[in-house]
């Protein structure tokens, strides 16, 4: 197992040194200088040059490709251009952020998801099954910006004015007040921050996932081996949550891999939406300011995190499967 | 008393192009300890018959009829709650499949399935029924079965598989076994193997066995009666012998006939021709009578009932040709195996 | 069918004055419904809006378009019923292939059919906008009308510009809608192309296209759009055409390659080329038919996933320049105002989210309808 691991580590890296090449080539050759933000039209060409020498832009691509590689081996992303601070620290501040809220997003995502798509399988052709399904294609059709600022329209900012019972912040992920609370209260203000925007992230995936569950199971309950069950007299729980989900999942399982892009493309939204401080709202903002090293930093951790995340799922597949080895 | 007695069982399924009639009126009894075999060709509804015992038939799609009657040790199995028909299940009536390689879940140990019988209809610890299931699993003759007990179905072999299948089947010693082709998925020279071990099992234990086969060869060797099977219906039961040696229904006769015997390499084997109809819309009257040599303008006009043979009820078959009457007024007799 | 209508003449007849009909009262209620309906809506716009319907033809491109679209769409219904009316009987008799096949499997859809004509009318709208648009959607109006809620004068309300929401949809429509068509029609070139290639012809190209796909794939695709299209400060709709395009085409690539690859080894493959067939023959008869179903559906679901893109991006502020209204800056526009003018964000959203539905049961229809194993 662990060689099987380690393995697929290295074999990602070429995948990484990939992803971070072409983002490197992609920012560094697009039209527009860093150094305009730093310097006013009334510098001397001179300083102006020296800014530019100051950014390590004077020197050709190539050279620039090489040193930055060099960097990246020894665990230096740089620096900012824009907060002057070690883009390694700005990322470490910031990473736990994403991370919380993806990985809620994506366990609840998961666990709504495979409910319903049992539900669904096991109900096949009733009401319940087509509204399901409808319900489904809708959110699975959404654009996650729109239904973040829904969530907000309808449960943080109706609700206050209506006076509903109860009702969400519509940004940020800690109260003004957070340093004063008590270690209860701290974590009941985290999660009452959390409610929306991993709400609003899971949904999308959930509908996803429930669509790919439905269409398992119905593949799995059909097999010989669930009329197996059946006849050894099971009771329908444990042929369905047992023989039939454990092998429905098998499936399943690839979306982690699959879905973990589309997870992080839908953290760049959310985070601007609620205000979130985290990695997409980072690299976006880096972007608009033209920030080399945060946009190039950034990018990497988003590629590191779905080749880890595809190892996770691989791994996962051969726990799952027993008919899969590790060698 | 029977220990099972199926009366007029009828189970439809709704399909796209119409109600399929898959069984359609089967009666027939299995006593204690007795072997009974069911068979026909691929399409005729034994299946669906043994599926129907144990209530397997999907449904949707599938629906056993109203007025059917299946009796088992004098307890009516259509009326049952689910929580007692899961009691009978695995426990006083197993069944064991056609395909032993996907008839057993691959994400488990067979160890673990066998294991999940003996929990559940003995309340054995896990540890007894660890002891109890390699027992078993020895005693269906698999090597190491210690070892066995951890392996994955894909790690075993179809009949070795087959065989983890019988040692579920037999885990609760049931009173009856039914057996779907159960070695039509199998090499023939394991197929011998694993009849023998049925035949074995079912002495030691003293279950009744209920075989399902479209093989007279495997009838021949380890039934005591039969019944065979076509469109849905019983078209002519009998003892083994009496159906091997002197069928009276022309489907029979036609099954034996396509038989290939060892040795006589220049007879030509005599198919019978022609498919069996779908079961959405059997034919009116005689539903053999497309494919039937025999046929005349009776068996289009009317069907025909299970009529004696030799007067008695346990044996019969459904043709117009035993009909005294016709007998007597065609004045033909039809010998058996003589197709024209 | 025997006429359930009396004698084809008056079928004609009716056909003449009202297609569409024809079709809708003999059960075929998809193409019966929208022939209809494009009928009698552009005959209304013909009545209620002529002025602008004649001004068209000398104004902008656009206009000229619409009022085209008009004219081909009143035509075009007339022409097909009359046509499809007359030859019925010979339809009905004509063979069975494989496309036939899949229109009666997908006919059978009703709610992929109700996809598909949403679809038709959404493009429709986008195309006679001009026409039928109750405002300028850039021009602001005066102060006091600002952030006007739903009512009979503005149907879905103004913005914060005191623009028309309603008539911004409709324009914000033709870009979202162009964009997914163009996009997904370079995607699935390059995707047919490159999967094609590496599979059929193996080897070192099929292992630089595939790693190629794997990096793409496996990167969140949002961070590069937004860098390229940042990093290049021209945000003209081409730009994010090609952008959309070009980083589209792996998932396309994946399945043609898959597709060929499993077609090169399937025995009617090697019973064409055993029978000495030419290698043109083979491609052109026996793979590229089997290819392009699946090449169909995701060119379908991709629309449908461009077209969320693209609108995150102008919610970004990385779309088209204001005051060109799109659907995703429309929503962006209106995170503001959530609580005074909840309108702004939510109708756009709505637009963009019904023809993301309406392409994805489409997809979907397609792909149970041209999937033969499913079908079985």
């Amino acid at each position: 197992m662990t060689t099987f691991i380690v393995r697929r580590l290295l074999g990602a890296i070429p995948l990484v040194l990939g992803i971070a090449t072409i983002i490197f080539f992609v920012v560094n050759l697009a039209p527009g200088d860093p150094a305009d933000r730093f310097s006013s039209p009334s510098m001397s060409p001179e300083a102006r040059e020296q800014i530019r020498v100051n950014l390590g832009l004077d020197q050709p691509i190539h050279i620039r490709y090489v040193r930055w590689l060099g960097a990246l081996a020894q665990g230096d992303l740089g620096v900012s251009f824009s907060r002057n601070r070690p883009v390694t620290d700005i990322i470490q501040e910031l990473l736990p952020n994403t991370l919380l809220l993806s990985f809620t997003a994506i366990g609840v995502a998961f666990v709504l998801g495979i409910l319903l798509g049992i539900l669904q399988a096991v109900r096949q052709y009733s009401l319940l099954d087509s509204i399901a399904s409808i319900v489904g294609l809708f959110f699975y059709s959404m654009p996650s910006f729109w239904l973040a600022l829904m969530m907000v329209l309808l449960f943080s900012l109706f609700a206050s004015v209506w006076g509903w019972p109860i009702y969400f912040p519509a940004s940020d992920i800690q109260s003004i007040d957070y340093a004063f609370l008590s270690p209860f209260e701290k974590v009941r203000d985290r999660l009452w921050h959390l409610t929306l925007p991993a709400t609003s992230l899971a949904l999308v995936l959930a509908a996803g996932i429930a669509r790919y569950t439905r269409a398992s199971m119905l593949e799995e309950i059909r097999q010989d081996f669930v009329r197996t069950a059946r006849a050894k007299g099971l009771s329908e729980r444990v042929v369905i949550f047992k023989h039939t989900l454990r092998n429905a999942l098998i499936p399943v399982i690839t979306l982690v891999g699959l879905y973990l892009p589309f997870l992080f493309s839908g953290t760049v939204f959310i985070e601007t939406v609620f205000a979130w401080p985290g990695m997409g709202k980072l690299v976006v903002d880096a972007i608009l300011q033209r920030d080399y090293p945060i946009i190039m930093g950034g990018s990497l951790v988003f590629a590191m995190m779905v080749v880890v995340g595809n190892l996770v799922a691989d791994v996962l597949y051969a726990v799952v499967d027993p008919r899969i080895r590790y060698d | 008393m029977p220990l099972l007695e199926v009366t007029d069982l009828r189970t439809y399924f709704t399909t796209d192009a119409g109600v399929a009639r898959a069984v359609d009126g089967v009666s027939l009894q299995v006593g204690v300890g007795e072997t009974l075999g069911i068979v026909g060709e691929s399409g005729c509804g034994k299946t669906v018959t043994a599926l129907s015992v144990l209530r397997l038939i999907p449904s949707p799609p599938g629906e056993i009829m109203a007025g059917s009657s299946i009796r088992f040790n004098d307890e009516e199995l259509l009326e049952v709650e689910p929580a007692r028909l899961r009691e009978i299940r695995g426990n006083e009536i197993s069944m064991i499949f056609q395909e032993p390689m996907t008839s057993l879940n691959p994400v488990f140990t067979v160890g673990y399935q066998i294991q999940e019988v003996l929990r559940l209809h003995r309340g054995l610890s896990k540890r007894e029924a660890r002891a109890a299931g390699v027992a078993l699993l020895a005693e269906v003759g698999i090597p190491e079965p210690d070892q066995r007990f951890d392996a994955y179905p894909h790690q075993m072999s179809g009949g070795m598989l087959q065989r983890v299948m019988i040692a579920i089947a037999l885990s609760c010693e049931p009173r009856l076994l039914i057996a779907d082709e159960p070695t039509t998925a199998l090499d023939v020279t394991i197929q011998a193997q694993i009849l023998d071990l049925l035949v074995e099992m079912q002495r030691k234990h003293g279950m009744a066995l209920l075989l399902i086969t479209h093989d007279l060869g495997v009838i021949a060797e380890v039934c005591d009666r039969v019944v065979v099977m076509y469109g849905g219906q019983i078209v002519e039961t009998g003892t083994t012998e009496e159906i091997l040696t002197r069928p009276q229904h022309p489907y029979t006769q036609g099954l034996l006939a396509s038989l290939p015997g060892i040795g006589d390499r220049d007879v030509r084997l005599n198919p019978i021709p022609g498919t069996v109809p779908s079961a959405v819309d059997w034919p009116d009257g005689c539903r053999f009578r497309d494919r039937c040599s025999f046929a005349w303008e009776r068996c289009a006009e009317s069907a025909p009932d299970l009529l004696p043979v030799d007067g008695r009820s346990s044996r019969s078959a459904r043709c117009w040709l035993l009909d005294p009457d016709e007998a007597a007024g065609r004045g033909a007799h039809v010998t058996p195996g003589e197709p024209t | 069918m025997t006429d359930r209508l009396g004698p084809r003449r008056s079928r004609l007849a009716l056909s003449a004055l009202l297609p569409g009909l024809p079709q809708l009262v003999v059960g075929r209620w998809g193409v019966g419904g929208l022939g209809l309906t494009v009928w009698v809506a552009f005959l209304a716009v013909l009545l209620t809006r002529w002025a602008r319907f004649a001004a068209g033809w000398g104004g902008p491109l656009d206009h000229q378009i619409a009022s085209l679209t008009v004219v081909a769409g009143l035509l075009g219904t007339w022409g097909w019923s009359m046509f499809d009316v007359s030859r019925q009987a010979e339809l009905e008799r004509s063979g069975i292939s494989q496309w036939k096949l899949a229109a009666e499997a997908f006919k059978k859809n009703r709610i992929a059919v109700i996809g598909a004509v949403v679809i038709v009318w959404v493009y429709l709208i986008a195309l006679v906008t001009p026409l039928i648009a109750p405002y300028d959607p850039a021009m602001q109006g005066p102060l006091m009308g600002r952030l006007v809620a739903p009512s009979g004068e503005f149907l879905l309300g103004t913005d914060h510009l005191s623009r028309d929401v309603f008539s911004r949809m409709m324009y914000g429509a033709r870009i979202s809608l162009s964009i997914g068509f163009v996009a997904v029609g370079i995607s699935v070139t390059i995707g047919t192309l490159l999967g094609a290639m590496a599979g059929y012809l193996g080897g070192w190209i099929d292992a630089v296209v595939m790693r190629f796909v794997d990096m793409v794939i496996s990167f969140p695709r949002l961070v590069l759009l937004i860098a390229i299209v940042a990093l290049f400060d021209t945000q003209s709709i081409f730009l994010i055409m090609a952008v959309l395009g070009f980083t589209q085409w792996p998932g396309t690539a994946r399945i043609v390659r898959g597709e060929v690859l499993s077609l090169r080894e399937q025995e009617f493959v090697e019973a064409t080329r055993a029978l000495g067939f030419s290698r043109r023959r083979i491609i052109l008869r026996h793979v590229i038919p089997n290819v392009l179903a699946p090449v169909i559906v995701t060119a379908t679901l991709g629309i449908g996933n461009v077209i969320v893109l693209e609108a995150g991006l102008s919610f970004l502020g990385l779309g088209l320049q204001p005051p060109t209204p799109s659907w995703g800056s429309m929503v962006a526009d209106g995170r503001d105002f959530l609580l005074n003018a909840w309108w702004i964000s939510t109708f756009p959203g709505l637009a963009i989210v019904l023809t993301v539905v309406a392409f994805n049961l489409v997809g979907d229809g397609l792909r149970d309808a041209l999937d033969p194993r499913l079908r079985a």
